[in-house]
């Protein structure tokens, strides 16, 4: 081959302009592969929100919905159990809920819409296992002042799915969006 | 220093795998004959739909449910409800075809270069392998959307190996699962067409390039390029692969991405060729599509399957359609390579054989008839006595002198 009069610098520019055009090419291409492991209609059909009628529900009672193959538990709370709420802070690693593991309007030290209804996703922080409903004194040992207990690595959360110092799930419970339609009917899943 | 932390990487891993020594040895310092045409393109675009096989046939297994109950749903759940589900699936559907097309534009290539030639017998062997490999792959495939016109074809092709004296009928109940093609047929099939076969072929396919790197391209004159050599071993009519052939090659993908994701965006069904209306309603076992043809790569053989009017021998025809290319290296007796040194006769009998291939290929579709059983039996001797006179008018025939170096 005659190598005497190649312009290197075109060959460059060739080179440097079609691996761009080409490479540009590749990234759209994995747009479709990509996009089909999100979520498909069907998916996003069966994890539309679900309704509960909360007027039946006893104090003390836990509810387990699934919303999105995750339980979500409705749970009504005694006016006892809200006036505790308020003792535990130092006992809390986020008492005030600063880190964003609920919507705006259950930013309160109730962590719900209605103070006694309170509504969160059922999966511990830690590695995804669904906590314990253990709402009674001295239940889980004989410290225990009530609230959920996660089975797989003992974290401990409050009956406002606050966690505890100590344990190693690194922050509360997630609540669901959610609201209610009337006095009678909450939709988790809508905001 | 980016060029030094680079170059001493590669040579930490040159002691230890021989990296650079297998890209000079299949790449920069592979000498292919620099007179390739466009019918060079198909080698490396059958390896450009492989890859596009594997990668959207991984994608269509992730969604794809093998079982007689979800299968035909689960295909509609790709159409319907995955994002871009439907172009996946039409990648796919598209490939099969074209997968096809390239295949048969690469052998045809191999017969008017004479590519099959000395010394590259066990090259052509290995390929024609390929090849039948790729009818079984498609045919697992064809029963996987568990539509009507796949149960069916499913059906009838196992039935052929009931046509086996005294074995026959174990056998097909061995090869179902079943005492009719159902859900167990369905579950092996797919485990052989998403498992094995891939396996398979990508051995085959290594074993192909490695045979065809060892005895060097073929070109379309025929001319060996290691008989004339320069004084470092390289041939004279040689140019590495890369960068030369591996830039055409690019080129030539481009210019086949615009036709295949023509098809792919426009007419995935391919006016019915590619995508038969039957498969669009559920396999059912006790009814049978009114009119029932192959998918348009398999009908010549199809045809010629048809065209023996004896179970057991239309069988073994088709199946010797295929057996006989196993013999082509020692059929031909031709004392050159390329079709532009052959004399009349060769020149003839591959136009013959090609024009009477295209009709098997449209008889195979069509519903027989007593004219159109007579066209095929006469396409079908034609299609054999290529093959089995190719000694006698091979050797006859009236050859141009073969140029010393390629022009």
């Amino acid at each position: 081959m005659d190598k005497k009069n190649v312009n290197i610098k075109r060959r460059k520019f060739l080179t440097i302009a079609s691996s761009i055009v080409g490479g540009i090419g590749v990234s759209f291409a994995t747009i479709p592969f990509i996009a089909s492991w999100l979520p498909s209609a069907r998916a996003k059909a069966m994890g539309a929100p679900v309704d509960i009628d909360i007027s039946s529900i006893e104090e003390g009672q836990r509810i387990t919905l699934d919303w999105r193959g995750q339980p979500i538990f409705v749970i009504k709370r005694s006016k006892d159990v809200l006036d505790k709420l308020s003792t535990l802070n130092d006992k809390l690693r986020d008492p005030g809920s600063t880190a964003e593991q609920q919507p705006k309007y259950a930013t309160n030290k109730h962590r719900s819409i209605k103070p006694e209804i309170f509504v969160v996703i059922g999966i511990c922080t830690h590695l995804g296992c669904v906590p314990l409903y253990k709402p009674k004194k001295g239940e889980v040992d004989p410290s225990w002042i009530g609230g959920f207990f996660c089975p797989c690595h003992g974290s401990r959360f409050d009956l406002a799915g606050r966690v505890f110092k100590g344990v190693p799930a690194p922050c509360n419970l997630a609540i669901p969006p959610h609201k209610y339609l009337n006095t009678k009917i909450l939709r988790i899943g809508e905001e | 220093m980016y060029k030094n932390i680079s170059h001493n990487l590669i040579s930490w891993v040159d002691k230890r795998f021989p990296v650079t020594k297998l890209w000079k040895e299949h790449m920069s310092e592979y000498h292919a004959p620099k007179n390739f045409n466009f019918w060079y393109y198909f080698g490396s675009l059958a390896l450009l739909v492989f890859g596009m096989q594997i990668l959207s046939g991984i994608w269509l297994t992730m969604f794809y449910n093998p079982s007689s109950i979800e299968a035909f749903d689960s295909v509609e759940y790709i159409m319907r409800d995955i994002k871009f589900g439907w172009l996946i699936r039409y990648i796919y559907l598209t490939g099969a075809s074209f997968f096809f097309i390239v295949i048969y534009l690469h052998i045809f290539r191999a017969l008017m270069y004479g590519s099959y030639r000395k010394p590259r017998e066990l090259l052509w062997i290995v390929g024609v392998v390929i090849f039948l490999c790729l009818m079984a792959e498609c045919f697992f495939g064809y029963l996987l959307p568990w539509g009507n016109m796949s149960f069916w074809g499913a059906q009838v092709i196992t039935s052929l190996f009931g046509a086996i004296p005294i074995i026959g009928e174990s056998l097909v109940e061995l090869i179902r699962g079943d005492y009719t093609v159902s859900g167990v047929t369905l579950n092996r099939f797919f485990s052989i067409h998403v498992s094995a076969m891939p396996i398979i072929f990508l051995i085959l396919i290594v074993v192909h390039l490695l045979a065809l790197h060892e005895v060097g391209s073929s070109n379309p004159d025929g001319i060996e390029i290691k008989d004339n050599k320069d004084k470092n071993g390289i041939p004279l009519d040689g140019i590495p692969m890369h960068p030369y052939y591996t830039v055409k090659d690019l080129f030539g993908f481009s210019v086949f991405f615009i036709l295949f994701f023509s098809v792919t965006m426009f007419i995935p069904d391919f006016f019915g060729y590619f995508l038969e209306a039957p498969n669009f309603t559920p396999a059912d076992q006790l009814v049978t599509p009114e009119h029932i043809a192959p998918v348009w790569y398999m009908t010549p053989y199809y045809a010629i399957l048809r065209a023996i009017p004896d179970k057991l021998l239309g069988i073994i025809a088709m199946g010797a359609s295929i057996a006989i290319l196993f013999l082509l290296p020692w059929l031909d007796r031709s004392p050159v390579n390329s079709i532009r040194y052959k004399g009349l006769m060769s020149k003839l009998a591959l136009l013959i054989f090609i024009i009477s291939f295209f009709i098997l290929g449209y008889l195979g579709m069509e519903p027989p008839s007593e004219a159109k059983t007579l066209l095929a039996q006469i396409c079908s001797f034609i299609y054999f006595a290529f093959f089995i006179f190719m000694p006698f008018y091979s050797s006859k025939d009236k050859c141009k002198e073969v140029p010393k170096r390629v022009k």
